[in-house]
């Protein structure tokens, strides 16, 4: 082979070793990270990722929102206007989180059926809705 | 009266750039020299016409003509006058303009500092920059005009966005746009040679200093903005992988590739294909950005109202932009064969595998930011969490950070790998004996913290031994070693701060302590207050450290009276080693209960410092004699070509 | 065409692929809901005016063609709108109710006062409900209801002179 042969064997050879590593590393950290969006009724249908985090949207159902007194514990529900599911929080809530407006939790589905959440997202400004909440409403009202 | 001028100008300007794209281009294809000195005038022009119509909206902003829709959506009659200078871009419209107006500057800074190029060369520069001011700006006349007036005139504005009324907010966009837009110069000058058809080291030289102080700024802007994010909105982190930061982090990673690709470019006939292309893809990247945070397509924190009309047009800019140099890129590709060779063990591989793993590491997180699209065109929503981008970004630096110092001692061409190791022997034992000694001082740190720490002394002392052992730095190797020392402060502090923080959120009652690492945290209770356009409830606390008072810290819950809205404004104390950061939640109960969020941020400001040092490194760097001393030498050929005609 | 100009257009063939997905993505997460509702009747209800202390039903406004405009004192499009709003109901075609959305009535009388009133009528939906019902997704909306209590049209965001001529008043012409 000639040096410049060699030197571009060379060089493809590495690239292709980058390359795999690089998508190995991707498909890993892709698999590990992907996080569904599912609706209260679709996880009322069953059809929600089990023992593992995923996100949950709705609006907070208006009078449902109840905090403990002696910690940070939260409970409230939240609904599509379809089916309502139950959500559990510890912790400091966002600025606009109240009733009637849009949130989106992310945490695991407990046995019991209550969803356990580890963060809580709402938007920071009044007029906004998260688009997956706005379209998974929208869902529930085609089919009323 | 004065939002009509605004309008004019906005105009004449826009007119000004289409003459700008058609005069001199023309002139050039026709050998005309006349038409070609069009060039710089219309540039001037452009500028003239484009600062005024902005100063005319801050003004409008300033007197709140509230007669103008777009200042009384985004401002009110008791808005602090620093806030209604910064409202003139707090929102899409006005920001556009911003846009453009920093486009006609760079275009008028391309017109001026060019006199070492010859006529034919700068009127296609300046003619490319005009094709590109002239499509933003007919989109921000056509679609996006902030000088249109609602009629009949409201009695008081709206409002600013609570979380925009900040000191963050004056700075971070104008010196984050001048990055993006910074891009389009080394794009011009690349586009601009694949028309000549010759990219000879002259362009590139000439394109490196601008493209290190479009980076710089870029720089500048995303330290800026993840400040911001992290005193303002009260969650305590720096970087959240949103869409809208990735899309200012995407151009800032092909621009590192870019910059280090000319240097080898520059130099050598070798890789001058491969810097044409990451010019485009740069600025692609910043119109891209554009896009997605205009359009309203991703899900973000911060993004722009949603306006699809918009994200239409600003697409099919991008499209003729991106999609047209990409073209022009392939029916040149004949005349960008690289014949400079070099040696497998030289410097050039070395910038050349960091130039791949930049653009690797770009790809990737553009692949994450659009994998939700990608998802939702088969049915499904998802969403891509930020440990994502953290695992495959932090496993994209560690190749790149030990073959850092390589690529700083190689030579150019042909060396010796065992010349190079035998140099990098000693630096590479401190920066062991350094991590090790760390990891008994802070007291047992995880793996990655662990290989951070090693990374950052490496680079650092691999710097400092290059410094020392060189009798004599240009300014272009001491910006590099700036911007390189930048990294390593980056790399500590990032290291120290993501794995060795802490945090508690608790339920405190007045009285109460709570003791956080080294610290002992009292809190006084909450008091209600009025300032300046909103009420606050005010919370005291008292930190000491042993018997000592460290500091009273005092967040805030805002209330905006026009919007109605609680906003969370957190007390930092900072430090040199460590940030304290309290940020206050709501009232649990009658007796005074509140939640509380504290954290301890180690080493943090660390991490910014590094992005100033980078910035610092970058603009010392475009100061250097060579690109001056050159440009002289050019322009005394010229004189003499002109003499001798 | 040779090898070397092939491979140089790859990146071009990329970024069409990009643009032919954000260009489908575009479409899908607008703000531009259609309604399930259009065709249908509209929802019961029963709210207080904001101007008398009758309460109106949805049976009350039944029996002529109007015009139902979703507004609210913090809605910055809803000024926007106004002024169409205004020389729409001048003309006299057909009546226009107001549903004041979300708002306290205070500030909805002091945004009345300062910018006029156009409205026959307005309703109070202060807990948003009754918008809920009608599909709401912010304001200002406007829907076209028939004699019947049909919802004939649905126009999302502000009322302007192009959706006005080309969608209310052919809508207004069709189910008169």
């Amino acid at each position: 082979m000639t040096p410049t042969r060699k030197k571009r064997l060379l060089a493809v050879v590495l690239i292709l070793i980058g390359v795999g590593i690089a998508s190995a590393i991707f498909l890993t950290a892709f698999k590990e990270n992907i996080l569904f969006y599912k609706s209260p009724s679709e996880i009322a249908s069953g059809d929600y990722p089990k023992a593992r985090n995923f996100r949950v949207g709705g609006m907070v159902k208006k009078g449902s929102i109840i905090k403990s007194t002696s910690s940070l514990e939260v409970k409230f529900m939240v609904t599509d206007y379809g089916k309502d599911i139950e959500i559990h929080y510890t912790g400091l809530l966002p600025d606009l989180f109240r009733d009637d407006q849009g949130v989106i939790a992310i945490g695991k589905l407990a046995d019991s059926g209550v969803f356990m959440a580890e963060e809580i997202l709402a938007k920071h400004d009044e007029n906004y809705m998260p688009p997956e909440v706005a379209a998974s409403l929208k869902d529930k009202k085609d089919y009323k | 009266m004065l939002a009509e001028i605004g309008q004019f100008t906005l105009a004449f300007s826009m007119v000004v750039s289409l003459l700008l794209t058609l005069i001199p281009l023309y002139g050039y294809y026709t050998k005309n020299d006349s038409l070609m000195l069009t060039a710089r005038p219309l540039a001037y022009l452009q500028v003239i016409f484009m600062l005024t119509s902005f100063l005319i909206l801050v003004a409008l902003f300033v007197i709140q003509d509230f007669s103008v829709t777009y200042v009384w959506r985004n401002s009110n009659s008791v808005l602090p006058i620093r806030y209604r200078v910064s409202a003139t871009w707090g929102a899409h419209e006005g920001s556009m303009l911003l846009w453009i107006t920093i486009q006609a500057v760079w275009t008028a800074m391309v017109a001026y500092f060019s006199k070492s190029l010859k006529q034919a060369q700068i009127a296609r520069v300046l003619s490319v920059l005009g094709i590109i001011s002239l499509g933003f700006a007919t989109f921000v006349f056509f679609m996006s005009n902030p000088f249109l007036r609602t009629i009949p005139m409201p009695m008081d504005g709206n409002d600013l966005n609570p979380l925009l009324q900040d000191i963050g907010l004056i700075f971070h966009p104008p010196i984050l746009y001048m990055g993006y837009v910074g891009l389009s110069v080394p794009f011009a000058i690349s586009i601009a040679a694949l028309i000549g058809g010759n990219i000879n080291e002259t362009w590139i030289r000439w394109s490196r200093p601008w493209t290190n102080a479009a980076w710089a700024f870029l720089t500048l802007g995303i330290v800026l903005g993840s400040w911001w994010a992290y005193y303002e909105l009260g969650w305590g982190g720096w970087w959240f992988w949103d869409p809208v930061e990735n899309a200012s982090f995407l151009p800032w990673l092909a621009a590192i590739a870019l910059i280090h690709v000319q240097a080898v470019s520059e130099r050598r006939n070798a890789f001058r294909g491969w810097t044409v292309l990451l010019a485009i893809i740069a600025f692609s990247l910043s119109v891209l950005g554009t896009f997605l945070v205009r359009s309203g397509i991703l899900t973000s924190v911060h993004a722009f109202a949603a306006d699809p009309t918009r994200g239409v047009f600003v697409l099919i800019l991008l499209a003729i932009y991106a999609g047209g140099a990409l073209f022009l890129y392939g029916l040149r590709a004949n005349k960008l064969r690289s014949v400079g060779g070099f040696q497998l063990s030289s410097r050039e591989t070395l910038l050349l595998a960091n130039s791949i793993i930049f653009i690797t590491a770009c790809f990737m997180v553009l692949l994450g930011t659009l994998f939700p699209l990608i998802f939702e065109s088969m049915g499904k929503k998802i969403s891509i969490g930020p440990p994502y981008f953290g695992t495959m970004f932090f496993t994209m630096m560690v190749p790149m950070v030990v073959l850092l110092p390589l690529g700083v001692f190689y030579k150019w061409q042909k060396d010796d790998i065992n010349r190079v190791l035998s140099q990098l022997l000693m630096p590479l034992i401190i920066a062991t004996a350094l991590t090790i000694a760390s990891w008994f001082y802070f007291d047992k740190l995880n793996i990655k913290a662990t290989l951070g720490l090693f990374a950052a002394y490496w680079v650092f002392i691999a710097a400092v031994t290059f410094i020392k052992q060189s009798k004599k730095l240009t300014r272009g190797l001491w910006g590099m070693q700036i911007a390189h020392i930048g990294v390593a402060f980056y790399l500590f502090g990032v290291s120290m701060t993501e794995h060795t923080d802490f945090e508690i959120d608790a339920l405190m009652h007045p009285g109460e302590i709570k003791v956080v690492k080294a610290y002992s945290v009292e809190f006084k209770g909450v008091k209600k207050e009025k300032i300046e356009n909103y009420d606050a409830f005010v919370g005291h606390f008292v930190v000491s450290e042993g018997n000592s008072q460290v500091a009273e810290m005092n967040p805030q819950k805002r209330i905006y009276p026009r919007r109605g809205n609680p906003m969370t404004e957190a007390a930092i104390d900072a430090g040199f080693t460590r940030d304290i950061y309290i940020s206050l939640g709501e009232q649990i109960n009658n007796q005074g209960g509140w939640a509380v969020r504290i954290y301890i941020k180690p080493f943090i400001r660390w991490m910014w410092g590094g992005g100033i040092l980078m910035m610092l490194g970058a603009f010392f760097a475009s100061t250097d004699r060579r690109y001056f001393r050159h440009a002289k030498k050019l322009k005394q050929q010229n004189i003499e070509a002109y003499l001798h005609s | 065409m040779n090898k070397t100009i092939i491979k140089a257009l790859i990146p071009l063939a990329i970024f069409l692929l990009l643009v032919v997905l954000l260009y489908n993505g575009l479409g899908k997460n607008t703000r531009l809901l259609p309604s399930a509702l259009i065709g249908k009747s509209i929802p019961k209800f029963s709210l207080p005016s904001l101007m008398t202390d009758k309460n109106i039903s949805n049976k009350t406004l039944n029996g002529h063609m109007y015009l139902l405009n979703v507004w609210a004192s913090w809605c910055p499009n809803c000024r926007i709108e106004h002024p169409m709003i205004t020389e729409f109901a001048r003309q006299n075609i057909i009546p226009v109710y107001g549903l004041n959305y979300k708002d306290t009535d205070a500030e909805a009388k002091r945004w009345l006062q300062q910018f006029g009133n156009p409205y026959n009528d307005i309703l109070v939906d202060i807990d948003g409900l009754v918008g809920i019902d009608f599909g709401v997704y912010g304001a200002p909306e406007t829907f076209l209801i028939d004699a019947k209590g049909i919802i004939r049209h649905k126009i999302v965001g502000e009322l302007n002179p192009q959706n006005l001529k080309n969608e209310i008043l052919p809508m207004i012409d069709k189910y008169k």
